[in-house]
């Protein structure tokens, strides 16, 4: 008797404490719920933000999602190149792989998108080819690229009817300037071979 | 006689050859006007200003020529003599960078003709309100003279807004080979002084403390006899180490107090100007003069006569070095600034800016001997000797940053605080492997820079991508909203009409319209048939 009193006892503990816990689950999932996928704006945050949809979805955000879910490799994002693909490897905790050979490596130097006003005959086309809003104009007047706001995604070339977009490099200016990286005479140490005839470098 | 004040020490800092000697045994000479000047149109921290002459305009001395947009940072450039104004291009200015910026060649007359361009001399300026002291500091274009060039006037205005505790007086001076300060101290003490008391009339501090080096006796023992009459002003002789003349070294050594890491003087209710800075303010307010001219060293092996001298801005380095009496056998390398933080030249054909306290031409042999970053000895491997962390100023561990930089792992760097390096090179000058650890720091600033404009780029792009995914749905909905509306309107309509024709029933017979349709229907039914008829037969 005693004996079935303890078991039903302690089962009557551990359900109580089974129940006790869940409320407190139950009502931090509610009281402290995430809004959105955390990860996915982690993601997002390491991606360059050009948009220029060269890793085949529709902008960064859709291909952070697509990482998240591992739907996609994190090698797709040309414009980011090996700084990228080695920050998301170490986000994800995966192995880093080299940028899909699909895709063309983004050039060093960042450039902008620069109108040539006078060929340019106020189709629009441009203007909702852009994905950051960085051109303003409107039909049959001469449109111009916003430079600060450009990311050089290159998506309003190939719309425009009369090819009068070009890409321009920014320039260097003292005030945006990068202190060159020190030579260091230990990098260039000429490697000396001896062969029988004698040393050659 | 005021009782000696207590000082303390900062963290490391080393005892290069000073060679001050050099240029500090004639007085003060005033450079003859050059042909032409170059001014650039940036001369300060901040934005470049906006050109307001045009070429082949005539300005006389003192006119405004370049005016910084509004809410942005920066000071005004004026004309340094009159003449007329010659090419406005891109020429090459004193930075590392060594690319050309846009300037303003001013072709002198000769005639050093004010016009109607000098500002109204305030010389009793205890009666003018501190509003009007401050738009003289703004009008007249002072920037910080010590080697940074923070316009003055954005510097004070903040401080005015808080209730400044210390005014500290940098004298201190201690970069080898430099002397201009001295100099002006030696001989334009009460000058200096006035200028100091304009910044007690506009700060009111509880105190004034004058920091100099103690191998500048002259310019103690001066600007003691020019301080005897102010109670607040106190003249401290530091000892001579350098970089004492650091902004937050120099306020640590006269009030113990350490400057927090990422935080400015101001945080703590200190103000901190320097002596040529305090000058410039005297001649702006006492005088009516805008900062055109200042005074500067040239000096080094590479001169016949080292000296200081007062030259107009803009003034081409080589004119400045034919005062000197032109080079020496031994002229090998051109640096502005001190050996220690100077900025390498290409040429002499850079003019001096507000910022130029000294242009140094010297032989390879004597930088090396000065133990200089431009020394360039070959680089040797780290061999963690740890000497270069003993001598920091800013408490840093320089081969650790040295380490993550060349591993290019800024974020390390970073975590290190690189931020807090002044670049004062005395990693440098006691590295026994000649690395040039303040290049690899410049290196990994400017790096950190990029990362941070980029970030800031793309955070933009992001936010204006999502706005555009905003809009075009916002847009979509719109159109679905009109079309919704459009056919409810229709569906409405065509109901109301059912319900007409409903409750007049027979009555539409009657309807004249609805009659006159039903009529010529009947006639085109009637005329089709006659033509159907016609084509049978």
């Amino acid at each position: 008797m005693t004996v079935m009193i303890e078991i039903i006892l302690s089962v009557l503990v551990i359900v109580g404490i089974a129940a006790f816990f869940g409320l407190i689950l139950g009502y931090a999932s509610v009281r402290f719920k995430v809004e959105g996928d955390p990860i996915t704006d982690k993601i997002d945050s390491l991606l360059p933000q050009t948009q220029c949809g060269q890793c085949s979805y529709a902008g960064c955000r859709p291909y952070a999602e697509a990482i998240a879910k591992g739907e996609s490799g994190i090698n797709q994002c040309p414009p980011g190149g090996e700084a990228t693909i080695l920050a998301l490897a170490d986000l994800l905790g995966i192995e880093p792989e080299p940028l899909n050979e699909e895709l063309t490596e983004a050039s060093d130097v960042p450039s902008v998108a620069v109108i040539i006003e006078d060929e340019c005959i106020g189709c629009t086309l441009c203007i909702q080819a852009c994905p950051v809003d960085a051109i303003v104009g409107s039909a049959k007047h001469m449109h111009t690229v916003i430079a600060s706001e450009c990311t050089g995604c290159v998506l309003c070339l190939p719309p425009c009817p009369v090819d009068c977009i070009v890409m321009e490099p920014i320039k260097t200016t003292p005030s945006n300037w990068k202190h060159p990286e020190p030579y260091s005479a230990l990098h260039n140490i000429a490697v000396k071979i001896e062969t029988k005839e004698g040393v050659q470098a | 006689m005021k009782s000696e004040r207590k000082i303390w020490t900062f963290h490391g800092g080393v005892h290069p050859e000073f060679n001050k000697e050099q240029s500090t045994t004639c007085p003060i000479s005033t450079v003859k006007l050059p042909k032409r000047l170059i001014i650039p149109v940036q001369q300060h921290i901040g934005a470049p200003t906006e050109v307001l002459v045009a070429s082949g305009e005539q300005v006389f001395k003192g006119q405004l020529i370049a005016k910084m947009a509004d809410g942005q940072l920066g000071a005004s450039i004026h004309a340094p003599s009159s003449g007329i104004i010659g090419k406005i291009e891109k020429q090459a200015i004193p930075h590392p960078s060594a690319l050309d910026a846009l300037c303003i060649e001013l072709m002198l007359d000769g005639k050093d003709n004010w016009g109607d361009c000098q500002l109204p001399p305030y010389i009793d300026f205890a009666q003018i309100d501190n509003e009007r002291l401050l738009k003289r500091i703004d009008e007249a274009g002072l920037v910080g003279l010590g080697g940074a060039a923070f316009p003055s006037y954005v510097k004070v205005s903040s401080s005015t807004k808080h209730q400044i505790e210390t005014l500290v007086i940098n004298g201190a001076e201690c970069e080898p080979y430099i002397s201009c300060d001295d100099l002006l101290m030696r001989e334009r003490a009460d000058e200096i002084v006035t200028g100091i008391r304009i910044l007690l009339q506009l700060l009111k501090p509880q105190q004034c403390l004058v920091g100099i080096e103690d191998n500048k006796p002259e310019a103690i023992s001066a600007m003691q006899r020019a301080t005897e009459s102010l109670d607040k002003v106190h003249i401290c002789a530091i000892p001579t180490l350098y970089p004492s003349g650091g902004e937050k070294q120099l306020i640590k050594i006269l009030t113990g107090k350490e400057v927090p890491a990422g935080d400015i003087p101001l945080d703590l209710d200190i103000l901190c100007h320097n002596i040529a800075t305090t000058y410039a303010l005297y001649k702006a307010v006492v005088k009516g003069e805008p900062l055109i001219s200042r005074v500067l060293t040239i000096t080094g092996d590479g001169v016949k006569q080292p000296q200081n001298m007062e030259a107009l801005i803009g003034t081409p380095i080589s004119d400045l070095i034919e005062q000197a009496g032109g080079y020496t056998a031994n002229a090998q390398r051109l640096i502005m600034g001190g050996p220690m933080m100077g900025i390498p030249l290409k040429n002499d054909n850079n003019p001096m800016v507000k910022a130029s306290n000294c242009f140094l031409v010297a032989s390879v042999t004597s930088l090396q001997q000065a133990h200089s970053i431009h020394a360039s000895q070959p680089q040797m491997p780290c061999i963690r000797c740890g000497q270069c962390m003993q001598v920091c100023p800013a408490e840093l561990l320089p081969q650790q940053l040295y380490w993550h930089t060349q591993a290019k792992d800024f974020e390390r760097v970073t975590a290190h605080n690189l931020n807090s390096c002044i670049e004062c090179g005395c990693c440098d000058f006691v590295c026994p492997s000649h690395i040039p650890l303040v290049s690899y720091f410049r290196f990994a600033k400017s790096e950190i820079h990029v990362q941070e404009v980029a970030l800031k780029k793309s955070d933009l792009s992001r936010k204006r991508h999502e706005f555009l995914e905003f809009r075009k749905a916002r847009e979509k909905q719109e159109r679905e909203e009109k079309r919704r509306k459009h056919k409810e309107a229709l569906q409405k309509k065509k109901a109301a009409m059912a319900a007409k024709k409903k409750v007049a029933g027979e009555k539409v017979e009657d309807d004249p319209k609805a009659a006159a349709i039903k009529a010529a229907l009947a006639r085109t039914k009637a005329k089709k048939a006659e033509r159907a008829r016609k084509i049978e037969h």
